[in-house]
C-alpha cells in the first residue's frame, strides 16, 4: 500500500511538471544501483548538453521527496574516462536549490560546472549519492530461521527536470536470490544483476516505478548514536573514544531465540544476524580497549601493520534484528600523525566519522577536547555540521578543558573525510600539571614539617606539658654529654695511634706533641662537661637516668687515667730504650683493663641511647 | 697488644660517621619505611584480580553497593537517604535509605568528591574498586598501633605484616570486594583500639574518639553488634578479675553512651540500641558499672566493713531485682524485642538450619570447615595459642582486651565461616605477639652471648638476672646454635606464611565470580563471561520496565547490571516472597504461570551449568528452593523431589522433579545437545549424568536468550492466548 501511494504521488508529480526547465538536455545517463550492503549507493553518470543560446553553469539533480529524505552524502565529480591516471579529483560543489515552478514533491539540487556550457558545448560528472535507511525490510518480523528479505523501490527512468536521450539502469544486490523484481520492457536479469534499459528520448520527469524484493543477510548495522571524543595531549597522543549504541536495523526478530539451533547452524539459523563488526583503525594505534557499562568485553581482536589497524570486534551477544546494543572503544595514537604546524597556530588534522566499516549513524557527535589553555579556536570541515563549544573538566585542571561539538545527522562511511581544528597553545602550559603536582608535594610536606616543629599544645602550663618539656631539655642533655664522652673516646683512639706510630717510628716527640695536645683538648672537654652534669642533677625529670650518666662520666673518667698512664709507661719505656717486649708485659695488665673499662663505656653509652 | 691494621682512610670514615644516624633514629627510619612497605604490600597484594581480570565490582552483593554508591554521587545524600527503589522486591520496593548500613557508599562518595575536588577525574567505578584495598592498607597501620598499645613496637610491626597478608582478611578485601567488610574490619579494629588505648589512659578524648570509631562501624556494618557485646563483656571480666579503675569507668561510660546516641542516627539501627535484645547486655554493664561506682563511694564513706557489707548485699539485690523486672517487662510489653534468628544462629549453629532455611543456605554461614581455618590463618593458627600464652604471662587490660577479642572471635569463626573475617584481626596481634616476643627474647640471647665471648667475662653490668645469665653461660655453644636455629625456624615459618598467602590471594580469592575462567585445551586461558552477556542483554533488548524473576542470588545483579526490576534480591528481607518465588520454580509449569502471571513477571532468569560444568547453579541450589518454598507454602514438599532421599536429575529423578519449572528451564532443548566426546546428548556435564527428561516441551514461556556457554538462560512469559 505505500508503494501504491507512491505510484500515486509520483504520477502527480509528472502531471503537475512543466515542461522543461532551461535548454539542457541529458544526452546520456549510466545509473548504478548498489543495494550490496544496507547502505544504497546510486553512482549516475550524465553527460549533459546544451541545447539552447544561453551559457548554463549549473546543472539541476532532482530527487524524489521519499529519498531526498533518506540522502545521507551527495557528491558530483568530474567524469574522466576510463584508462587515465587517477588525479585527485575534485568535487563539484553542490547547493540544495529551490527553482521556481517546480513540483514541491522534488528536492532539487544544483551542481555547478567548472566552466559554463556554451550552446552546443557537453560536459560528463558523476553523481554518487548515498541513501541510508531506503531498504525496507519485508515482512518486517522473521523468525530466527527466517531469511531476510528487503525491498528497494526506485524508478526505472531517471528522474529529471531535462529530457533524457538515452539511458540505462543497473541493480546491484548482494546475491542472486531475488524473490520479486518489477519487469518492464528491457529488462535483463544477469546473476545478482538486474539491468533495466537502454532507454532513449523520454520527456523530463518521466518515471516508471520499479521495486526489488530481494535477500540480504548483510549487517544492517545502524548506529542511533554515537559519540566520539578525540582529545588531544601535548606530551603526545591522541585518544579517541567512541561511545556506540547500536541497533540491528533489519528486519524485527519475533519467537523464540535457539542457542542450540544458533551454535548447531549460525548460517542457517540466525542468517540475518551479524556478529562482529570492522573497525579500521589510523596505523599505529595502540592501548585500544573495548567495553560497555558493565565492564571489558573480551571477544575481539586486533592486527596491525603499517598502513592500518584492523580492530574486529564482536558485542556481547549476535545481534539479531531490532537487537540493541551499546559498548565503547578507545584507542591512542601518536600526536605528530595528527597535530600540525601552520602560522603560529596548531591544527588537529583528523577523519570525521566513525573506523566502522559498512557502518550507519543517525547522529553523530564529534568532541575534540583541547589542552587546557587553548584559544582562538576554529574548525574547517569539509560538509556542514552543527558546532558548538563545551568545557570538561579532566585530571589536575583548573579551569578546564576546550571542547569543541560538532554534530551531524545521518552519517556514512563517505562521511570519514578528514576536519581540521585551528588553535593556539603555549608550550610552557604544558607544565603547569606537573608543576601543580610538585608543589602539591612540596607543600604536603612542608605542612609535615610544620607540624613536627611546631608547638601546637593548648596549655602550656599543664603538669604533662611541663614534664615533656623538661624531659625534651634532659635529652638534649644527655645527648651533648654522650657527645662529649665519645670525643673523649675519639681522642684516647688518637693517643692509641700516636703509640702505634711510636711502635713504628720510635719518633718520642711527636708522641708526646700528641700527648699534649689530647691533654689539653681532654681538659676541655671535661670542662664542658661539668654544667651538663649540674643541668641534670638539677632536673627531676632526669632523676631516673641521672645515675647511669654518673657512672658513664666516671667510668669515662678511669678509663682517660688508665689511657695516660699506659701512655706514660710506654713512652717512659721508649724513653728508657727497654726493649719492646718489656714494655709490653709491663702494658699487658693495663691493657686488659683498658679493653674491659672501654667495653663497659661502650655499654652504658648504648644503654643511654636506648631510653 | 699485636698491632692493630691501620685504617687507611680515616677521613672518609669520618665523614661516614658524621652520616650515620643514632640508632633512635635509625630505628625510626627502620620503623616506618616498613610500615610504609607493608602499607604497599598490603594495597598491592589485593590488586591481582584487577590485573588478571580488569578493575570490575565482584560477586553479589557488591553490585547493590556498587549501584547505591553511583546513586548518591549522582543525586546527593538527600536523595539516597529518601530512596524507594522500585527496581527491587516488585510489587513491594525497597527502602533503600532506611535498610542499609550507609557507611561503605558515603566513604566511597567522599573519597570520589575528595579526588575530584583534588583534581583527579576518575570514575566511580574506580574508586568503588579500590576501597577495600585502601581501607586494608589502613587497617595495617591501625594493627600496628595496636599491637603498639598491647605490647611492643615489635609486636605492632608484625602484627601489621602479618595482617597485611592474611588471607582470612584479603577474602574480604580485594579490589573490585566492594562490600561492607572492607571498611568495616578497618573501623572494627579502630574502635577496638581507641577504646583500649581509652582504658589504658583513661582520657576522655580517646574514649570520645572510640564513640566516633562505633558510630563508623555502625554506619558500616551489621557486625558492630559484636563490639557492643565484646566490650560489656571485656568490662565484666575486668569487674571481676577486681581490675575496676577510674580509667575503665570513664572510658565505657563515654563510649557507651556517646556511642549509642550517634547510632541511633543510622536509621537502619534506630533504637535498637534501647529496644532489642541483642543490645541489652550493653545496656545492663552500664548500669552494673554505676552501682559499682556508688558502692566504691560508699565503701569509702563508711569505714565498718559489716555495714559495708550489709549495704553490699542489699544494694546488689535490689539491682538485680529491678534489672531483671525491667528486662522482663521490656520483653513481655514488646518494647525489648527478642534476639533474631541469625544472633540465635551464633549462639547455637543448629538453630538456622531448623528453622531459618533461608540463613542455612547461603554457603557463608555454614560452620567453618577445619581445612579453612588452615587456608585462612596457616601458622598464624598455631601461633595463636602461643600468643595467648604470652598475653597470660604479661596480663594488663589490653593484654586482657586482645585475648578477649581472640576466643570469643574464633568461637564464631568456628560457627559461621564469614566470620572468620572477624577473628583475623585478633588472630594476627596474638600471633604476632607470640612472634614478636619469641623472636626478642631469642635475639637478645644471641647478642649477649657475642658479647661474652667478645669480652670474656663481664659480671652482669646491666643485667638484672644475673643467675640466668650464668645458667646461659654453662651452656653457651648449645644455647647459641638452638637460637639460630629456631631464628632459622621462625623465619622459615613466616616465609612460608608470606608464599602461602600469596598463592591463596592469586588462586583463590582474586576471582570476580562473574566472569569465570577456565583452562583451555592448549593451556590457554578461556573466559566464560555469560552473566555480563545474558545481563547486557537484558538491559539492552528488553523493555525498561520489565519484570525478572530469578533466584534471589542474581537479583543485585540483575538490577545492578542488567537495570531491571526484579523480584527478589540479596537483600533476603521478606521470606514469604522469596518462597513464592521458590515455590514458583518447583511447581509444574501451568501452575507456576498463575503465579508468575500474579507477580507480573515478563521474564524469568536461570543459571544452568550443564555445558560448562559449572557446579553453582540453579539446579544444585534448587533444593533450597523447594525448602524455602516449603517452608511457607506447605504444598511443596520435600520428598517428593527425591528418590529415596537422594536428590537426582537423571532417569531415575522423581516425577515431579522432571516436570518441574526449574527443571524444565533449565534443561529446555538440552537434550539435543552434545556435550561431550563419547557421551550421549543431553550428558549435564555439572552433575556427571544424562538427564532424565529430553524431551520438554513449554507452553506458557519462550526461550528468549540462552548465552554462549548456556550458563545463563532467559525465559520470556507469553501473554495469555486470546479467548477466541
Amino acid at each position: 500500500m505505500e508503494s501504491s501511494r507512491f505510484y500515486f504521488f509520483v504520477f502527480a508529480i509528472a502531471i503537475l511538471a512543466s515542461p522543461a526547465l532551461s535548454d539542457l538536455l541529458l544526452s546520456k545517463v549510466d545509473r548504478r544501483i548498489y543495494l550490496t550492503s544496507h547502505i544504497v549507493r546510486i553512482s549516475s553518470t550524465l553527460k549533459v548538453e546544451n541545447a539552447g543560446p544561453e551559457m548554463v553553469s549549473e546543472v539541476l539533480l532532482a530527487f524524489p521527496e521519499q529519498q531526498a529524505k533518506n540522502m545521507a552524502y551527495l557528491m558530483a565529480t568530474p567524469h574522466e574516462g576510463k584508462g587515465k591516471v587517477k588525479n585527485p579529483v575534485v568535487a563539484l560543489p553542490v547547493e540544495v536549490a529551490n527553482p521556481k515552478d517546480m513540483p514541491p514533491a522534488l528536492t532539487f539540487f544544483s551542481v555547478s560546472l567548472p566552466k559554463g556550457l556554451a550552446e552546443g558545448g557537453s560536459f560528463t560528472f558523476d553523481v554518487l549519492a548515498v541513501f541510508t535507511h531506503a531498504l525496507r525490510p519485508i515482512p518486517e518480523q522473521i523468525t530466527q530461521a527466517d531469511i531476510q528479505l528487503v525491498l528497494y523501490q526506485d524508478s526505472a527512468y531517471y528522474l529529471s527536470p531535462y529530457a533524457v536521450k538515452a539511458q540505462s539502469l543497473t541493480v546491484k544486490l548482494p546475491d542472486s536470490r531475488i524473490e520479486s523484481y518489477t519487469k518492464l520492457e528491457n529488462t535483463k536479469i544477469h546473476g545478482s544483476e538486474i539491468k533495466y534499459g537502454p532507454y532513449e528520448n523520454l520527456p523530463a520527469f518521466s518515471y516508471s516505478p520499479i521495486a526489488v524484493h530481494f535477500e540480504s543477510n548483510q549487517p544492517f548495522a545502524v548506529a542511533q548514536e554515537l559519540v566520539r571524543e578525540i582529545e588531544i595531549s601535548h606530551w603526545g597522543n591522541v585518544q579517541i573514544t567512541e561511545h556506540y549504541k547500536l541497533i540491528h536495523g533489519g528486519a524485527q526478530s519475533k519467537g523464540e531465540f535457539s542457542r542450540l539451533d544458533f551454535q548447531a547452524r549460525p548460517n542457517v539459523r540466525g542468517a540475518s544476524a551479524f556478529r562482529y563488526l570492522v573497525a579500521n583503525l589510523p596505523p599505529r594505534a595502540h592501548s585500544v580497549y573495548y567495553r560497555d557499562e558493565i565492564g571489558n568485553i573480551s571477544t575481539s581482536h586486533l592486527r596491525g601493520d603499517s598502513k592500518k589497524t584492523e580492530l574486529l570486534i564482536e558485542p556481547r551477544y549476535p545481534m539479531f534484528g531490532g537487537w540493541r546494543t551499546a559498548f565503547t572503544i578507545g584507542y591512542g595514537l601518536p600526536l605528530q600523525d595528527f597535530l600540525y604546524e601552520s602560522e603560529g597556530k596548531r591544527f588537529l588534522n583528523i577523519t570525521y566519522s566513525s573506523p566502522m566499516v559498512e557502518l550507519v549513524i543517525d547522529t553523530l557527535i564529534v568532541k575534540v577536547v583541547l589542552p587546557e589553555g587553548s584559544s582562538d579556536i576554529s574548525v574547517a570541515a569539509p560538509f556542514h555540521v552543527e558546532q558548538w563549544q563545551e568545557t570538561k573538566i579532566s585530571h589536575l585542571d583548573i579551569d578546564g578543558r576546550p571542547v569543541i561539538v560538532l554534530k551531524k545527522t545521518n552519517v556514512v562511511p563517505e562521511h570519514n573525510q578528514y576536519f581540521q581544528v585551528y588553535y593556539r597553545f603555549n608550550k610552557l602550559s604544558m607544565l603547569r600539571e606537573p608543576l601543580m603536582l610538585i608543589s602539591g608535594f612540596f607543600f604536603f610536606f612542608v605542612a609535615c614539617i610544620v607540624y613536627m616543629r611546631a608547638d601546637i599544645s593548648i596549655s602550656k602550663s599543664s603538669a604533662s606539658y611541663l614534664a615533656k618539656h623538661q624531659w625534651e631539655e634532659v635529652q638534649a642533655v644527655i645527648q651533648q654529654v654522650q657527645n662529649i664522652i665519645s670525643r673523649c673516646l675519639a681522642i684516647h683512639d688518637k693517643l692509641e695511634a700516636s703509640l702505634r706510630d711510636l711502635y713504628r717510628t720510635g719518633d718520642i716527640q711527636a708522641c708526646k706533641a700528641a700527648r699534649k695536645a689530647a691533654d689539653s683538648v681532654l681538659k676541655e672537654l671535661s670542662r664542658e662537661l661539668k654544667p651538663l652534669l649540674t643541668t641534670l642533677q638539677s632536673s627531676p625529670s632526669a632523676a631516673q637516668i641521672l645515675p647511669k650518666v654518673e657512672e658513664l662520666v666516671a667510668k669515662e673518667r678511669e678509663l682517660q687515667e688508665k689511657v695516660m698512664v699506659k701512655h706514660s709507661t710506654v713512652v717512659d719505656g721508649y724513653e728508657k730504650k727497654s726493649g719492646a717486649r718489656d714494655i709490653e708485659n709491663r702494658v699487658a695488665l693495663q691493657q686488659q683493663k683498658l679493653t674491659a673499662l672501654r667495653q663497659e663505656v661502650d655499654d652504658l653509652l648504648e644503654f643511654i641511647d636506648e631510653i | 697488644m699485636a698491632t692493630m691494621p691501620i685504617l687507611p682512610n680515616m677521613p672518609a670514615l669520618d665523614l661516614i660517621k658524621s652520616f650515620k644516624l643514632k640508632t633512635k633514629q635509625q630505628e625510626l627510619l627502620i620503623r616506618v619505611s616498613i610500615l610504609c612497605l607493608v602499607y604497599i604490600l598490603a594495597f598491592i597484594t589485593r590488586l591481582f584480580s584487577v590485573l588478571r581480570y580488569e578493575s570490575m565490582i565482584h560477586e553479589f552483593d557488591p553490585y547493590f553497593n556498587y549501584r547505591t554508591t553511583l546513586y548518591l554521587t549522582q543525586n546527593g545524600f538527600y536523595d539516597f537517604w529518601n530512596w524507594f527503589d522500585y527496581e527491587s522486591w516488585y510489587p513491594l520496593g525497597r527502602i533503600v535509605g532506611g535498610t542499609l548500613y550507609p557507611g561503605l557508599m558515603v566513604t566511597a562518595a567522599l573519597i570520589y568528591r575528595i579526588l575530584h575536588f583534588l583534581r583527579f577525574a576518575v570514575h566511580i567505578r574506580e574508586v568503588c574498586v579500590l576501597t577495600a584495598p585502601f581501607f586494608a592498607s589502613n587497617t595495617t597501620l591501625v594493627a600496628y598501633f595496636f599491637g603498639k598499645e598491647i605490647w611492643d613496637t615489635g609486636a605492632g610491626l608484625v602484627a601489621a605484616i602479618l595482617i597485611a597478608i592474611c588471607p582470612g582478611y584479603i577474602s574480604r578485601s580485594v579490589a573490585g570486594s566492594y562490600d561492607n567488610e572492607g571498611v568495616a574490619i578497618f573501623a572494627l579494629l579502630f574502635t577496638f583500639y581507641l577504646f583500649v588505648k581509652a582504658v589504658n589512659t583513661g582520657s576522655l578524648a580517646w574514649s570520645l574518639a572510640s564513640a566516633f570509631g562505633y558510630f563508623y562501624m555502625v554506619s558500616a556494618w551489621g557486625g558492630y553488634v559484636f563490639i557492643i557485646n565484646l566490650i560489656p563483656l571485656y568490662v565484666l571480666v575486668l569487674l571481676i578479675t577486681g581490675r575496676y579503675s577510674m580509667r575503665l569507668y570513664v572510658a565505657y561510660n563515654c563510649m557507651y553512651v556517646l556511642g549509642m546516641l550517634l547510632a541511633m542516627q543510622i536509621r537502619f539501627v534506630g533504637f535498637q540500641h534501647v529496644q532489642s535484645g541483642e543490645h541489652m547486655a550493653a545496656m545492663g554493664v552500664f548500669f552494673l558499672l554505676q552501682v559499682f561506682y556508688f558502692l566504691d563511694w560508699v565503701k569509702h564513706m563508711l569505714s565498718d566493713t559489716k555495714l559495708f557489707q550489709a549495704f553490699l548485699r542489699i544494694t546488689v539485690t535490689c539491682a538485680v531485682a529491678v534489672g531483671a523486672i525491667a528486662l522482663g517487662l521490656g520483653m513481655l510489653s514488646g518494647y525489648i524485642s527478642p534476639w533474631t534468628g541469625r544472633f540465635y544462629s551464633l549462639l547455637d549453629p543448629t538453630y538456622a538450619k531448623d528453622h531459618i532455611p533461608i540463613i542455612a543456605s547461603v554457603s557463608e554461614h555454614q560452620p567453618t570447615a577445619w581445612s579453612s581455618f588452615m587456608f585462612d590463618f596457616h601458622i598464624l593458627l598455631f601461633l595463636f595459642p602461643a600468643g595467648l600464652y604470652f598475653c597470660f604471662k604479661r596480663l594488663s587490660d589490653a593484654t586482657i582486651f586482645i585475648v578477649m577479642y581472640g576466643l570469643t572471635s574464633m568461637y564464631f569463626a568456628g560457627v559461621m565461616v564469614r566470620l572468620i573475617l572477624v577473628a583475623t584481626p585478633a588472630v594476627c596481634l596474638v600471633s604476632a605477639i607470640a612472634v614478636s616476643a619469641t623472636v626478642k627474647n631469642l635475639t637478645v640471647l644471641l647478642r649477649s652471648k657475642n658479647k661474652g665471648v667478645q669480652t670474656g667475662s663481664t659480671k652482669g653490668s646491666s643485667s638484672s638476672k644475673a643467675s640466668s645469665k650464668a645458667l646461659l653461660d654453662q651452656s653457651q655453644p648449645f644455647q647459641k646454635n638452638g637460637a639460630i636455629a629456631l631464628l632459622f625456624g621462625a623465619f622459615y615459618l613466616l616465609s612460608k606464611y608470606a608464599t602461602h598467602c600469596t598463592w591463596v590471594t592469586s588462586e583463590a580469592y582474586s576471582s570476580p565470580s562473574i566472569v569465570l575462567a577456565a583452562r583451555g585445551a592448549h593451556g590457554s586461558r578461556v573466559i566464560f563471561d555469560d552473566y555480563r552477556e545474558a545481563y547486557f542483554w537484558l538491559r539492552q533488548n528488553t523493555p525498561p520496565d520489565a519484570k525478572v524473576m530469578s533466584w534471589w542470588d542474581y537479583g543485585y545483579q540483575i538490577t545492578a547490571m542488567g537495570n531491571r526490576t526484579v523480584i527478589v534480591d540479596n537483600n533476603t528481607w521478606n521470606n514469604t516472597h522469596i518462597a513464592t518465588v521458590g515455590r514458583a520454580m518447583s511447581s509444574y509449569e501451568d501452575e507456576a504461570i498463575e503465579i508468575m502471571r500474579s507477580l507480573d513477571v515478563d521474564y524469568v532468569l536461570v543459571v544452568f551449568g550443564g555445558v560448562t560444568g559449572y557446579s553453582s547453579d540453579d539446579i544444585n541450589k534448587f533444593l533450597w528452593m523447594v525448602r524455602i518454598g516449603g517452608g511457607v507454602f506447605p504444598v511443596i514438599k520435600e520428598p517428593d523431589y527425591l528418590v529415596n532421599g537422594e536428590y537426582r536429575v537423571d532417569k531415575g529423578a522423581a516425577p515431579k522433579m522432571l516436570n518441574c519449572l526449574m527443571y524444565k528451564l533449565c534443561y529446555y532443548r538440552f537434550g539435543e545437545m552434545l556435550t561431550e566426546y563419547g557421551k550421549p546428548p543431553g550428558y549435564d556435564r555439572a552433575r556427571g549424568v544424562e538427564i532424565g527428561n529430553k524431551d520438554i516441551k513449554l507452553e506458557h514461556l519462550e526461550e528468549a536468550f540462552t548465552t554462549s556457554n548456556w550458563i545463563v538462560r532467559i525465559y520470556k512469559v507469553k501473554p495469555p492466548n486470546n479467548r477466541w
